[in-house]
């Protein structure tokens, strides 16, 4: 059994003059109080990676810079599937008796620390350095391509896919942590900048400075009890050129495997935190965990099953796409939220039942993806 | 099988796959060992750049001086008539669906394959 014990969030956005190592130290301490616990209790650390400040050995950086000196450290790379994946191996850490509480935690100056090229460009090196590199492809363009195949196979348009960046921008005006603040409508999504077609400006997440982390336990140190139900990976290519068909992809094949896990099913969910880098990213998700019908997500957002007070509330923080995304933190932002969420502190934004939640990351172009559920103990 | 092949990948105007000795399966991106089997014969075959657009996505955004010099740039995916997919430029009106077939033309200072729909 493991209990995620403690969440921290920074802001999302610019944090002029913070490094990567100011940010992971900021969620890091946050996390740790919230978690009842002194730095000196934490005996194990992972994190994930920073683009900024590559270093082979960041979380013994890390652990030297925050003052603590773990029992079990190392960093984790999974690109945006990294937080859960770094949440699945301290699960499975806490419940082999290998350490007590695990300190997840990443944060990146992403935006303030390099050019938006610079970002761009070191993003688009998981596509192939000779098959695909030289062709001159963005993160952008590769999920482009396969969000222009899966509208041609489940008859899904711009103005679909539009709606899931209203949505998050809607969220997100609720959460002062958040990059963005000024409302957004479909016809401003369709009006914004084409980036890699059929994606524009306002499909795309923003790059940002932010840091997340969380502490995993073998037992409760609070009385809100988080317990970490199932999860399961799943891996299926790497880069877009060589992934499977749309029916084949990695999420229904995690998912399958994490409701194995943990005895849970869909219809047992009641908050979702699931990866949004980009519209289609959502869109496909959802239908791929089961959220939705293939080609149905769009309309189960005009119709409000995933608004604070639908039957679903999704990434009520803003997500990816407002909330913002700071590399590995990004994600781990929707972990964040789901806790704040399932602990009843999520103030103005709370939703009324979040017991049981199901999180996904996606990493690469739908290469790698983790699943987990979360249930609330009493 | 380490030596570089002679296709667009090094500057030739060609597209190279390799087919296993062994089971058959077809491979586009270069290995010493067949993916499916392991099996380390496998035969070089210059692809005919006969296909059908899989995927398309107009680039308008690019990331380097050199690449943006060519936005937009329509990056597609094709499913060869041989039988193993491929990232390759290709027509601006390239639809899902249409049978296409390549040449190659400067990108960035290299040659890459570039589509165009069967007339």
């Amino acid at each position: 059994m493991s209990f995620i014990t403690g969440v921290g969030l920074t802001a999302y956005g610019k944090h002029d003059g913070s490094s990567s190592l100011d940010l992971m130290s900021q969620a890091a301490q946050l996390a740790i109080s919230d978690a009842g616990l002194k730095r000196g209790e934490i005996d194990g650390v992972l994190c994930g990676y920073s683009t900024v400040s590559p270093h082979i050995m960041l979380a013994t950086v890390f652990a030297e810079h925050f003052g603590i000196k773990p029992a079990y450290a190392h960093a984790v790379q999974v690109g945006g599937a990294t937080g859960l994946a770094m949440t699945m191996l301290a699960h499975h850490l806490v419940e082999a008796g290998i350490v007590r509480h695990v300190l997840v935690v990443s944060g990146e100056n992403r935006l303030t620390g390099q050019s938006r090229d610079a970002s761009i460009l070191a993003l688009a090196q998981v596509g192939h350095p000779d098959y695909e590199v030289p062709l001159g492809p963005t993160i952008p363009a590769y999920y482009g391509l396969v969000a222009s195949r899966y509208m041609h196979e489940y008859s899904v348009t711009q103005e679909d896919l539009a709606e899931f960046a209203v949505l998050m921008r809607t969220h997100a005006l609720t959460h002062p942590g958040a990059q963005f603040h000024d409302a957004i409508t479909v016809a401003d999504v369709m009006a914004s900048k084409p980036v890699a077609m059929p994606l524009k400006l306002l499909d795309c997440c923003p790059v940002s400075d932010g840091g997340a982390a969380f502490v995993i336990s073998r037992e409760r140190t609070g009385a809100a009890g988080v317990r970490v139900r199932g999860c399961a990976q799943a891996h299926t290519h790497q880069h877009v050129t060589a992934a499977p068909a749309l029916s084949e992809l990695g999420a229904e094949i995690s998912i399958a495997r994490a409701k194995q896990a943990s005895g849970v099913a869909i219809s047992d969910v009641r908050y979702a935190a699931v990866y949004d880098s980009f519209t289609i990213t959502l869109a496909m998700l959802l239908e791929d965990l089961g959220l939705a019908g293939r080609g149905e997500a769009a309309a189960r957002v005009r119709s409000g099953h995933f608004g604070r007070d639908g039957a679903m509330p999704l990434n009520t923080h803003g997500g990816l796409l407002s909330y913002g995304h700071c590399g590995v933190g990004g994600a781990m932002a929707h972990l964040v939220e789901t806790h704040l969420q399932m602990t009843g502190r999520a103030g103005a934004r709370q939703v009324r039942d979040a017991s049981v939640a199901l999180l996904h990351g996606d990493g690469g172009v739908l290469s790698s993806h983790v699943s987990m559920f979360l249930e609330r103990v009493r | 099988m380490s030596e570089k092949p002679a296709d667009w990948t090094t500057g030739t105007e060609a597209i190279v796959y390799q087919s296993c000795a062994a089971c058959g399966t077809l491979q586009y991106f270069r290995r010493s060992f067949c993916v499916a089997c392991g099996a380390p014969d496998l035969v070089e075959k210059r692809a005919s750049g006969q296909g059908t657009v899989y995927a398309t996505s107009l680039v308008c955004r690019a990331a380097t001086p050199e690449t943006r010099a060519h936005v937009p740039y329509n990056l597609v995916l094709v499913d060869t008539i041989e039988g193993f997919r491929m990232m390759a430029h290709g027509d601006h009106e390239l639809a899902i669906g249409d049978k296409v077939t390549a040449h190659f033309a400067p990108f960035a200072g290299r040659l890459v394959p570039y589509f165009e729909k069967v007339k």
